[in-house]
């Protein structure tokens, strides 16, 4: 092979698309529903976002997070939320939102300048 | 905001090492690029569990049955972690799994190689998944968020994978002179295929690597290959084996271990599709998901039903 027009993988020993394969896949269109999983780890910790994933009703998806995301005891309390309820802001929105609490540090304890006596307040 | 001001704005998360997430702007080619990779390492975790499969039946005790269970119950887990990070790219997971079906998208070509023997076990274990470690470890500081997130979960999981994998050679290689004949011939079958899987050498890349400068990809092929190489030639002390190669010795100048030319030749041709195992490992996926079709027909009916 001219090792000259050999295009790097990006991900080391993988074939490139290109080659062959067949085109009788069946397409349903149609996904289980996407659920957002949430883990508290302990009691007294809130629970804690770690991945989602595919499952046909709420009990399915409580039953595959279990499997999926607390193989190693990581877990004592599943939340499931079906991901199309989840409301996000828009990263558009990052300035209005957040940057008028950049100017506010006076709302830090550390922005006040205490004699050594009293500063462990 | 203008494109320029997009692209401008992209740049400079990347430079200052800010993850991109998932509703950021980001230019078309770098969710191409990471939907490709991601679903390819996915993909790869779904196949990888069919060599492995392939002993959980005859695993010599059930101590060791149970290991394997878990360690590839970990495989399916992993994959599922990146079909998700995945499709928060934007395409949906049947799409993603059709693709591995259809033979449009692959994945790592190792697992186009046979398990012969119990040894087999152990020098994935041991070698696999070392090699997936060294790149994974390098993931785990990736751009895209939730890639990143997936591989940190991950790679605290590998580590119990090499361990084991470590541990059965050790077994073997304190065994009968049968047992120890096994555990070289698997690891002398196993080195270099696993040196291949960091991809051709750098030197035969003539694109500048677009997946480095974006730091998708943040080491070469050569370097973790390197790593590679330096880790497990000290490892193979402690089992007393050889590594199947006259020409790996220690470089004192470049504190490296000099290894030998990987045959190349080898390695595209099982790129290529032409692999001892390539169309047994896509039959049997494509005939797990065909089987399972009326098992998620019947779920969606029910879930519907019920609403």
């Amino acid at each position: 092979m001219n090792t000259q027009f050999i295009k790097k993988n990006y991900y080391g020993d993988i074939p490139d698309e290109k080659g062959g394969g067949i085109t009788n896949v069946k397409i349903s269109g149609q996904d289980w529903p996407l659920w957002e999983v949430f883990i508290r780890s302990k009691q007294g910790l809130d629970h804690k976002h770690v991945g989602s994933l595919h499952a046909s009703d709420a009990k399915m998806a409580i039953e595959n997070a279990r499997d999926v995301y607390t193989r190693r005891m990581e877990g004592v309390s599943i939340w499931v939320v079906e991901s199309i309820n989840i409301h996000a802001s828009a990263p558009e929105e990052v300035g209005e939102l957040f940057e008028p609490a950049e100017d506010k540090i006076y709302r830090h304890p550390t922005f006040y300048n205490l004699p050594e006596e009293v500063n462990k307040m | 905001m203008t494109l320029q001001g997009l692209e401008k704005n992209f740049g400079e998360k990347i430079d200052n090492e800010v993850k991109i997430e998932p509703k950021d702007w980001m230019p078309d080619a770098y969710r191409k690029t990471n939907i490709r990779q991601i679903s390819q390492h996915a993909h790869s975790e779904i196949v990888g569990m069919l060599p492995e499969g392939n002993w959980i039946s005859r695993a010599p005790t059930l101590k060791r049955k149970a290991i394997l269970l878990a360690k590839v119950q970990d495989e399916a887990g992993h994959g599922l972690y990146l079909y998700s990070a995945c499709e928060t790219l934007g395409i949906t997971r049947e799409e993603t799994i059709n693709d591995l079906h259809s033979g449009k998208a692959k994945y790592s070509s190792i697992f186009n190689y046979p398990t012969l023997t119990w040894a087999d076990i152990g020098a994935i274990g041991w070698l696999v998944d070392g090699a997936a470690i060294i790149n994974q470890v390098m993931l785990t500081r990736t751009s895209y968020g939730p890639y990143a997130r997936a591989m940190v979960r991950i790679c605290k999981e590998e580590s119990f994978h090499q361990r084991q994998g470590f541990e059965i050679l050790l077994v073997l290689s304190k065994g009968s002179k049968e047992q120890k004949e096994m555990c070289q011939d698997a690891i002398n079958r196993w080195w270099w295929p696993s040196l291949m899987m960091f991809g051709p050498k750098d030197a035969e890349s003539t694109n500048s690597d677009q997946s480095m400068k974006w730091k998708i990809k943040r080491k070469s092929n050569d370097e973790l290959r390197q790593n590679f190489v330096d880790m497990i030639a000290e490892q193979i002390k402690t089992l007393g084996m050889k590594l199947p190669d006259d020409n790996l010795k220690w470089n004192e100048e470049r504190n490296h271990y000099d290894f030998g030319e990987i045959n190349w030749e080898e390695f595209w041709n099982v790129v290529k599709g032409n692999g001892p195992c390539n169309k047994q490992r896509l039959d049997a996926r494509r005939k797990a998901w065909e089987e399972g079709e009326w098992v998620r027909e019947a779920a969606a009916a029910y879930a519907e039903k019920r609403k």
